[in-house]
């Protein structure tokens, strides 16, 4: 029953993703261009980048927001790194160093401390965009070595750009660890019931520990591609980002709940979300309308399964 | 009861805060000064006691502060388009738009039974969006607002502005409803225990409603008082108060599993959370500092409770 639920879950992210080809490509000419669509990829791949990683922790029944307050850490890490002369590989070091960094602390809230997710989140989510504020104040670094464009500007073979191509990569490896090895079904395990997990003789807090440090580095990564693409850093840069990154989540077919979701599922909502804000963009909708449609979005993703579930 | 025991601690520690504060800066001890933090407290203090009773029933308002500034702007335009109408409209329009979309986030959470933290996330940006598309992007300013509608909260009264009269006033409220009203007795027992609960009749799920319905309300007054203070109503008006407001909570000693907190906390830790905004341009720190500062005391606050929490359930749950 669960696996089919899943595949039709899936199916249905295919059709609209299909729908949405065919109603962007009516709508602009110059939708189904190469170029075009090359530059639709980065409307979602930084994001999603943070999704996949994210996807297996809410899968494990926790839930990270402060992700997108790490990445402005981590870009503001970053930018202060350049202004002190590091070369292009320092600065992604210090990037995914700091991402890393934030994951363990709240991974260590969580496990050692044994506060609940979403309190431990929402406290380093204030901290973090917290200390990027304290340091930058109202300043923008933007010193970034010129070789340093090449994360988020550069490609990776003809039209496909190197957020896209590592986009993939990550996407397969992760698709692979989920659903392939005994990690991936531990972490379902987890999800499902954590007691029994436990009692099952999973090390559960390690799991997490893990999963925590993992969006961490991912964000890390994260803000390496948009600080590289953007060029420069402020400290509210990523705003609202959690919002999205989580809706992709939600939407790609994992359980708020736990224990059930897929990579796939993820995927396409990606790029279901990707190219739907790239097409209200075409048409020239601001992005603040958008926000009205990725809130009823997430509310509706959770609402249809649970209005359906109750007859 | 242990919360009486701890609000008296948090008292104490509040009034060493303010104490050593006033040691090294005199002048902050003035009349004038306080009744300046308490005016600037008064807003977070209304807005921390509706998400008290929230947060009391095992829910989450993330959308308090998108609430208000919708409300706010609503405010703004219906006086700019029936300037002189007063205040008194203004308010019973801001409490019903703001108690209609606390009770759109609780009829979503009674009735679909959809998680708070996932329902409020959404409906933040969707009352943001909303905002935008009331205003059009424009900004309303002090000189499209009439002049009652202005001044309603600066009218002083006993050296108070009327703003802390009102903030004053529902913390009284509150202190008492909390302690020996039925619905904060019912809402205390959903959020401790929603079974238990349950078999005494206490719909848990009509209690998220009622919560969330009276947060709502709150955060919509909060929004006419916000633009009528700072006379200005644009998009990003309160844009991450929400955080704060949940700090103040958590600081107050409301624990996020539900069931516990008590309405003194909560004002205590406003005033805590309000004697380090305003204390932090004398030490000489930029206000910037302020969001830091907030993430440091929440994080303490929770891993304290946390502590707390496992003394008394560690029998009957398995060290994982």
């Amino acid at each position: 029953m669960r696996p089919a639920n899943l595949l039709r879950w899936e199916s249905m992210l295919a059709v609209v993703l299909v729908v949405e080809f065919i109603v962007f490509s009516t709508i602009s000419p110059y939708f189904l261009s190469v170029d075009t669509l090359s530059d639709a990829t980065f409307n979602f791949t930084e994001r999603a980048i943070v999704a996949l990683p994210l996807a297996l922790l809410i899968i494990a029944g926790e839930i990270d927001i402060s992700v997108a307050a790490i990445i402005a850490l981590a870009s503001v890490a970053m930018g202060l790194g350049s202004a002190q002369g590091m070369g292009t590989a320092g600065i992604a070091a210090v990037g995914l160093g700091t991402g890393l960094l934030a994951g363990c602390i709240n991974g260590a809230l969580v496990t050692l401390g044994r506060v609940p997710s979403i309190v431990a989140t929402i406290g380093t989510m204030t901290l973090f965009r917290g200390a990027a504020y304290a340091v930058l104040g109202d300043r923008v670094l933007k010193d970034y070595p010129e070789s340093f464009a090449i994360f988020g500007q550069g490609y990776f073979a003809g039209p496909i750009s190197i957020e896209l191509a590592l986009f993939a990569l990550f996407a397969i490896s992760f698709g692979v660890f989920l659903h392939r090895t005994r990690w991936g079904r531990t972490i379902f395990a987890i999800g499902a019931n954590p007691v029994a997990s436990r009692f099952a003789g999973v090390a559960v807090n390690r799991y997490r520990f893990a999963l925590f440090a993992l969006t961490g580095l991912f964000s890390g990564l994260a803000a390496i591609l948009l600080t590289s693409r953007l060029g420069s850093t402020r400290p509210s840069i990523a705003q609202g980002w959690e919002l999205e990154i989580i809706s992709m989540v939600i939407l790609g077919g994992v359980s708020v709940w736990g224990g059930k979701g897929s990579i796939l599922g993820v995927v396409l909502a990606a790029v279901v979300f990707g190219l739907v804000t790239f097409g209200l963009g075409l048409m020239n909708i601001p992005g603040i309308v958008m926000s009205i449609f990725t809130g009823t979005l997430l509310i509706l993703v959770v609402a249809v399964p649970a209005l359906v579930n109750r007859r | 009861m242990s919360s009486h025991r701890r609000d008296l601690a948090f008292a104490a520690l509040t009034l060493a805060l303010f104490l050593a504060v006033t040691f090294v800066f005199p002048g902050f001890a003035a009349p004038r000064n306080l009744a300046g933090l308490l005016d600037d407290t008064a807003i977070l203090i209304m807005l921390a006691l509706g998400q008290m009773l929230v947060i009391l029933v095992r829910g989450i308002d993330l959308s308090i502060a998108a609430n208000l500034a919708l409300c706010g702007m609503i405010a703004a335009v219906f006086d700019r388009a029936w300037p002189g109408m007063g205040a008194g409209p203004v308010l019973a329009l801001t409490l019903v738009c703001g108690g209609a979309l606390g009770a759109f986030n609780g009829l979503l959470v009674w009735k679909l039974r959809l998680p708070p933290i996932v329902v409020t996330l959404g409906t933040m940006s969707i009352f943001r969006g909303a905002i935008y598309l009331l205003s059009k992007g424009a900004w309303v300013n002090e000189n499209e607002m009439s002049r009652g509608f202005l001044a309603f909260p600066r009218i002083e009264f006993l050296g108070l502005t009327l703003l802390s009269w009102l903030a004053l006033a529902v913390a009284a409220v509150f202190v008492i409803a909390m302690r020996r009203s039925r619905v904060a007795r019912d809402l205390y027992a959903a959020g401790g225990n929603p079974e238990a609960a349950n078999y005494l009749g206490i719909d848990a799920g009509r209690m998220q409603f009622i919560a969330y319905t009276i947060c709502g309300a709150i955060a919509g007054v909060c929004g006419y008082l916000w633009v009528a203070r700072f006379a200005v109503a644009y998009t990003d008006i309160a844009l991450g108060f929400e955080l704060s407001v949940i700090a103040a909570c958590l600081i107050g000693g409301v624990a996020i599993a539900g069931g516990v907190g008590s309405a003194v906390g909560v004002v205590l830790g406003c005033l805590f959370i309000g004697i380090i905004r305003s204390s932090l341009p004398l030490v000489g720190i930029s206000a910037f500092w302020q969001m830091f500062i907030n993430g440091v005391v929440i994080l303490v606050a929770v891993l304290l409770s946390a502590r707390q929490r496992e003394f008394k359930r560690t029998i009957l749950e398995v060290r994982a």
